[in-house]
């Protein structure tokens, strides 16, 4: 057991780190910087990491699950304004089928409450699909599922200014490959919600770097705002639950690959659980420290806060994971 | 990053696991009543002569040497044994081996290690508490000994312990941090007077006060120079506060496994089912953390602010499984029935103020690892 990143794994993260660095948003203007937005684009498509859930028919993705969830939070961290888990998700589904991606850029739709995977284009909206033309769901067939595309319309931000969602435009048609057992999407199923946990860590993280660096320069009563205790605890307790969200992310996007689905899918339910009601807490702590400031459109804290109110929503919040937990656990309702 | 056992551990687990399944009484159902907490004493002793106590400590001292991930596998296989956890030495362990000369390691190691001794600790005094450093017990040098008056408050098992680890004041003309030394001191003496303290939950046994009037302790029982005491209270109390030194990880999953059978043979809420899914999502993330904590100390232990992190989420996980059981037993213990759940209710109220508060480890957090100002 070594539950550490492994030196690639950390090469890989700081990697993620300068590109970030480079090309992220680093104030709410920046989301109006087309060629910004287009370089990180760029970027990331180079760096070849939408595709690090690809791999040969009958063979694994090209990594882990824990590699993916390492750049997802790193990506949220720099409030990423380009599509990364969508594209991700489409990979490893297609792969799971055995078929090459062909004619994409792709995404990955969901039913309309962003709970699942759609199974149905009724009503079905396709997630993180900015440059996407088209989204991936599994149409029941027999006693399994085929995987089918649907075209999609112009994509849109919604509450979440970084990441954009669009309507299915098109009904679905299936495409060559073998059929899903249930147990195939629930591993799929596994890896995304691990990602979404992921992806809240990053949002956390950013959300308190702000936070952080703002009480240290805001003064008021002649000192730093950040001297006071009534500040510090509130930063404190948030940096807290960011590492508690993390130790438990890693391990369900470990156990997305390691773990049989049933209990990969719990990994998941915990560590999503857990990011979901932290990373609210943590988003709206970043408001309330910022004071006024907090609650304008200028100031990075709502673009963390929306940001993770998608990734929460998507594939389940702490509600629905809490009670599959109970489900299978106690065997309740 | 892969959270599956090698080999070696694999071996160590089965291993653990079959004499686990062969200690039949020894294994307690109940968390906090006053025979749970004496019986420790004895699990100590079946723990450490099977080889299971003290993996991570020097062979020379009556350790294993084994890798800090191993305690994981412990933690992990007490709480599905539904056994108590591992005794909590580990801080008093770290604070001998690096703030102790040789001979006092070699003098109080091996019997801290393998329970023969049992030591109590004595740092909180009535107007000492988060300000440790204000503390008043003194220690006055008398030729090979010093004497010591004072006294201390919320000392775990004085009134079992043969040793008690003592700061006191020995300079009272230098800055508070710096006139405090660290004593093994006796507990068996005439000076020494004990005066047991009753929790929320009704235990005795756990906490105490106890009163120094005039006790001795030879010179030669300092542990560290003169003037050490705070860096040693300091070494110790960072890792009192880390969840794996203490193997509270492997506690609250017990108790949530104990709440889990006790639910299945009934009907819950859904409002209730939520709150013990919640508690099993607290103890679970104490678990995977507590792994990340001691894969992050196969290269070496640290003795930093990180502790103050892992108290903190020590301290939610083990609220969290106190208010699933108050949940789910309030209704039954006030009605008469079983109290165990509110037991363990009342017990965690303490988390959050035992090995320093929240608020301490809150202004620990955002000074030391956020780096804010201080006012």
């Amino acid at each position: 057991m070594d539950a550490r990143p492994t030196l690639e794994q950390r090469q890989l993260e700081d990697a993620a780190v300068r590109l970030i660095a480079n090309h992220g948003v680093q104030a709410v203007g920046d989301l109006d910087d087309a060629a910004r937005r287009s370089k990180l684009d760029t970027a990331l498509e180079q760096a070849g990491w939408r595709e690090l859930r690809t791999g040969e028919p009958g063979e694994g993705p090209a990594a882990s699950g824990v590699e993916a969830a390492l750049v997802a939070r790193v990506l949220a961290r720099g409030a990423a304004d380009t599509a990364f888990v969508g594209p991700l998700l489409d990979h490893d589904l297609l792969r799971r089928a055995g078929v090459e991606p062909d004619g994409g850029p792709f995404t990955i739709a969901v039913t309309s409450d962003l709970g699942a995977l759609a199974t149905d284009p009724a009503g079905a909206v396709a997630v993180d699909a900015a440059g996407a033309t088209a989204a991936l769901l599994a149409v029941p067939d027999g006693a399994g599922f085929r995987l089918a595309t649907a075209a999609i319309g112009e994509p849109t931000t919604t509450v979440d200014l970084t990441r954009a969602v669009a309507q299915l435009a098109g009904p679905a048609t299936p495409i060559d490959g073998a059929s899903l057992t249930a147990d195939d999407l629930l591993a799929w199923e596994s890896l995304a919600v691990a990602l979404t946990a992921a992806d809240l860590v990053g949002a956390m993280e950013g959300a308190i770097t702000l936070a952080v660096d703002y009480a240290r320069e805001r003064r008021q009563y002649g000192a730093p705002i950040g001297s006071y205790q009534a500040v510090q605890h509130l930063l404190a307790e948030a940096h807290t639950l960011a590492e508690g969200a993390y130790s438990a992310a890693v391990h369900a996007a470990w156990a997305a690959d390691a773990l049989p689905p049933a209990e990969a899918r719990q990994a998941a339910a915990v560590a999503k659980a857990y990011a979901a009601r932290a990373a609210r807490t943590v988003c709206e702590t970043s408001i309330q420290v910022h004071g006024g400031i907090g609650n304008t459109w200028e100031c990075m804290a709502h673009v963390f806060l929306r940001r993770s109110l998608l990734a929460t929503e998507l594939f389940g919040g702490d509600g629905p994971q809490l009670a599959l937990l109970a489900h299978e656990r106690l065997g309740a309702r | 990053m892969d959270f599956l056992d090698a080999p070696d551990e694999a071996e160590f687990r089965e291993r653990f696991r079959t004499w686990l399944a062969d200690q039949g009484d020894a294994i307690k159902r109940s968390h906090s009543d006053d025979e749970y907490w004496t019986s420790l004493g004895d699990w100590h002793h079946r723990l450490y002569d099977a080889g299971f106590f003290a993996l991570t400590w020097p062979k020379q001292y009556g350790g294993h040497e084994l890798p800090a991930t191993y305690e994981v596998i412990v933690d992990e296989e007490l709480a599905a044994a539904g056994a108590p956890p591992k005794p909590s030495l580990g801080y008093l362990i770290q604070g001998f081996s690096r703030h102790g000369s040789d001979a006092i390691k070699e003098r109080f190691l091996p019997g801290l290690i393998n329970g023969r001794d049992r030591w109590c600790q004595g740092f909180s005094e009535p107007d000492a508490g988060s300000d440790l450093a204000s503390l008043r017990t003194t220690a006055v040098r008398d030729g090979d000994e010093y004497v010591i008056n004072g006294h201390k408050i919320w000392t775990s098992y004085s009134d079992v312990a043969e040793w008690c680890i003592v700061l006191a004041r020995t300079d009272s003309d230098v800055p508070k941090h710096k006139g405090i030394s660290a004593f093994a001191v006796p507990m068996r003496q005439p000076g020494i007077e004990q005066r047991p303290l009753q929790m929320i939950n009704g235990i005795t046994t756990e906490f105490g006060q106890v009163v120094f009037d005039n006790a001795r302790v030879p010179a030669e029982n300092m542990v560290g120079e003169p003037g050490e005491g705070w860096a040693f209270a300091m070494t110790t109390v960072s890792h009192e506060r880390e969840p794996h030194t203490l193997g509270f990880a492997a506690r609250y999953l017990k108790a949530v496994h104990d709440l889990e059978a006790q639910a299945r043979a009934t009907t819950l809420s859904s409002a209730q089912a939520a709150e013990l899914a919640w508690a099993f999502t607290e103890a679970e993330m104490l678990r995977l953390h507590t792994a990340r904590r001691l894969s992050e100390q196969l290269d070496g232990v640290k003795h930093g602010p990180e502790g103050s992190i892992d108290k903190l989420l020590m301290t939610w996980a083990e609220q969290s499984v106190g208010h699933a059981a108050l949940a789910l037993g309030t209704a039954s213990a006030i009605a008469g029935g079983s109290a165990e759940g509110l037991d363990f209710y009342l017990y965690s109220r303490a988390q959050s103020v035992m090995g320093g508060t929240s608020q301490i480890q809150k202004n620990l957090i955002a000074t030391r690892i956020l780096g804010l100002p201080t006012s």
